[in-house]
């Protein structure tokens, strides 16, 4: 225990150097946690709105249904298996049918998605129950992105142009019956929302659907012929490499932030072990080994991130926590950034990205102090005390 | 080895290279040293007195020969043999004294007995004898800095004095002071070895110094030119 002490001593002996080299380094801390903290809350929130709101507890596909080639769409369509059926009918799953149409809003022609849904479902938080309407022919449901790219707004009507299951055209004037405001922009841009029993019917579809969307709480998944389990890992596997790519794109930050501050440090030592040869020798003659010398002057180098770490904690903790309370309101133009962002982004700080950090500072700063430290072990005692580097 | 001698050297040789030619510091030293001797090396500049001392204190070895202290070679030591026997065994003391500058007065004095891992009672109990001897007990709290050389050396002395070594050996340690602190300091040390019979060999050509020494050895080129001793030795009771 005895260097730590001495480290310590020698350390804020330094004064001023030592507290420049340890604000620097603090920065790092509060920089490296808050950003690493920001995309963390950007994940769960986004995984937390898309769950709720579009994937569930996992889905089941109808083995054509891929989102990503409309192609195939036409035909990604079966009768639900009965296993699911019994799901359904428990209110434990949603099943949703897809079918390209065409809209005429004000004139201009837009390629869309018409989703039939079961207004009564209440497996994903969107607000079908709007599309329960008897009155109605064909009540529709759209998104806030949706209204503003269509113009439509609460009781537009506008042309629904679709193809049944044989492939044959039809048309029909629809009713926007209500706009709702989502986080999730895959339940929003270019697609409307119908009750499902009237897409079947629409597009004679009877009992059919193109997925199945089930409870958050679902344990059990059965085996279904034609149908193919998606599970979570799967459906938020893009959300998890877009918050991935983000990470590293913000981690260039912290890089520079944290390489300045070991720069520093680097230099500090350099310094040290240049102007310290005399206090070298003389910690010898006393009877110290150049072991203990490396460990003495690498102790004190390591404990700059120490120190950083008191300090950042000082002025971090309050500053990090009201971040967390408050938020970071989202600019509108990052509505398109690809990721259910929310308007206002909520950090999260976990215990791991903390200890995470500070392992991660202490280890390089150890790194960087030991490395001129090296020197020392070339140090003949007899020139150390001339204060001549060997 | 006759163990009567604290300190031995057999043909001691130490040869120096300076580019392509060498320079030979030490030409085979023979030399005993007992248990409470105050004994100094004297000579010219580059007759290898520092050279000498730093072979015995371990910080060195020699290039032939043999140097043997507390019964043990110098030249079989390993780095960390070497740091424990200095350790333990030798006190070392500096014309430029050497104290650690961001250190008080007692933290420098107290430094040894850090690697020796005494109790902190301890410490402080050998500490405070030590810094009595040198008549500094009052200045625990001040930095090297804010003392003055006479002071600094005393501080020194009372860091070299505080593990109660067998051995102190003291290179030019009045080189930098004015003649009263160059007596205050002799006498300290005198005492220091007639109470504790503590053996001294310093390094100097301060004739200061020369007059306080029970033996005499003077090198001239890296060889004992003359080992005088002397029973009363001239500059006892002077500055006083």
């Amino acid at each position: 225990m005895i260097l730590p002490r001495l480290a310590l001593r020698n350390l804020l002996g330094a004064g001023l150097k030592t507290w420049l080299n340890v604000v620097v380094l603090s920065f790092s801390f509060v920089v490296i946690i808050w950003s690493q903290g920001l995309y963390k809350g950007m994940g769960d929130q986004a995984r937390v709105a898309q769950t709720d709101a579009e994937f569930g507890g996992g889905q089941y596909w109808q083995e054509k249904y891929d989102p990503f080639d409309p192609l195939t769409l036409q035909d990604a369509h079966a009768a639900i298996p009965e296993s699911l059926q019994t799901k359904i009918e428990k209110g434990e799953a949603a099943p949703i049918l897809i079918s390209q149409a065409t809209i005429y809003p004000e004139g201009r022609l837009q390629t869309i998605l018409m989703k039939g849904i079961d207004p009564a479902q209440s497996v994903v938080n969107l607000p079908t129950r709007f599309l329960d309407q008897e009155n109605e022919d064909l009540p529709v449901l759209i998104g806030t992105r949706m209204a503003k790219n269509t113009g439509l707004k609460i009781g537009d009507t506008v042309t629904v142009r679709w193809r049944d299951v044989q492939g044959t055209f039809d048309a029909r004037d629809a009713k926007i019956v209500q706009i709702m405001k989502t986080n999730v922009p895959t339940v929003d841009q270019a697609q409307i929302w119908v009750p499902l029993d009237k897409l079947q019917a629409l597009t004679r579809m009877e009992n059919e659907a193109s997925l199945v969307i089930l409870a958050q709480d679902t344990r059990e998944f059965p085996q279904t012929s034609g149908w193919i389990h998606k599970d979570m890992d799967f459906l938020l596997k893009d959300i998890n490499t877009l918050v991935k790519t983000k990470q590293v794109g913000g981690s260039i930050i912290y890089i520079i932030l944290l390489a300045l501050a070991m720069l520093a440090i680097f230099n500090t030592q350099v310094l040290s072990i240049f102007r310290r040869r005399k206090e070298m020798g003389t910690l010898m003659s006393l009877g110290m080994t150049r072991g203990k010398i490396i460990q003495l002057f690498t102790m004190e180098g390591a404990m700059h991130s120490v120190l950083a770490a008191v300090v950042a904690a000082i002025y971090g903790i309050p500053l990090l926590l009201s971040f967390a309370k408050k938020g970071w309101a989202m600019p509108q133009a990052m509505d398109d950034y690809g990721i259910a962002l929310g308007e206002v982004l909520f950090p999260v700080y976990g215990t791991g990205l903390v200890i995470g950090t500070t392992v991660l500072i202490l280890l390089v700063t150890t790194i960087v102090s030991f490395l001129p430290t090296r020197k020392i072990a070339k140090l003949k005692p007899t020139d150390a005390l001339r204060g001549k580097m060997t | 080895m006759d163990n009567s001698y604290l300190i031995k050297t057999d043909e001691l040789v130490k040869i120096f290279p300076m580019g392509k030619s060498k320079i030979t510091a030490l030409n085979h030293v023979n030399l005993q040293f007992k248990k409470a001797e105050f004994s100094g090396l004297v000579g010219p500049s580059g007759s290898g007195k520092t050279t000498l001392l730093n072979i015995v204190g371990s910080l060195d070895s020699p290039t032939e020969g043999s140097a043997t202290v507390m019964g043990r070679k110098i030249e079989d030591l390993s780095h960390k043999q070497g740091a424990e026997l200095r350790n333990r065994h030798i006190g070392f003391i500096f014309q430029t004294f050497n104290l650690l500058p961001v250190y008080t007065v007692f933290e420098n004095v107290e430094f040894p007995l850090l690697l020796l891992g005494l109790s902190a009672q301890e410490r402080k109990k050998k500490v405070m004898k030590a810094l009595e001897w040198v008549q500094l007990a009052d200045r625990v709290k001040s930095k090297p800095a804010q003392l003055s050389g006479g002071e600094s050396q005393r501080v020194a002395i009372a860091r070299a004095v505080v593990k109660e070594p067998k051995i102190i050996l003291a290179d030019e340690p009045t080189a930098n002071l004015d003649a009263e602190n160059s007596h205050n300091i002799l006498r300290t040390l005198e005492k220091i070895n007639r109470e504790l019979e503590t053996t001294f060999i310093f390094a100097t050509h301060d004739e200061k110094v020369i007059r306080y020494l029970r033996r005499k050895i003077t090198l001239i080129d890296g060889k004992v030119a003359r080992d005088e001793v002397f029973e009363n030795p001239v500059g006892k009771g002077e500055g006083q």
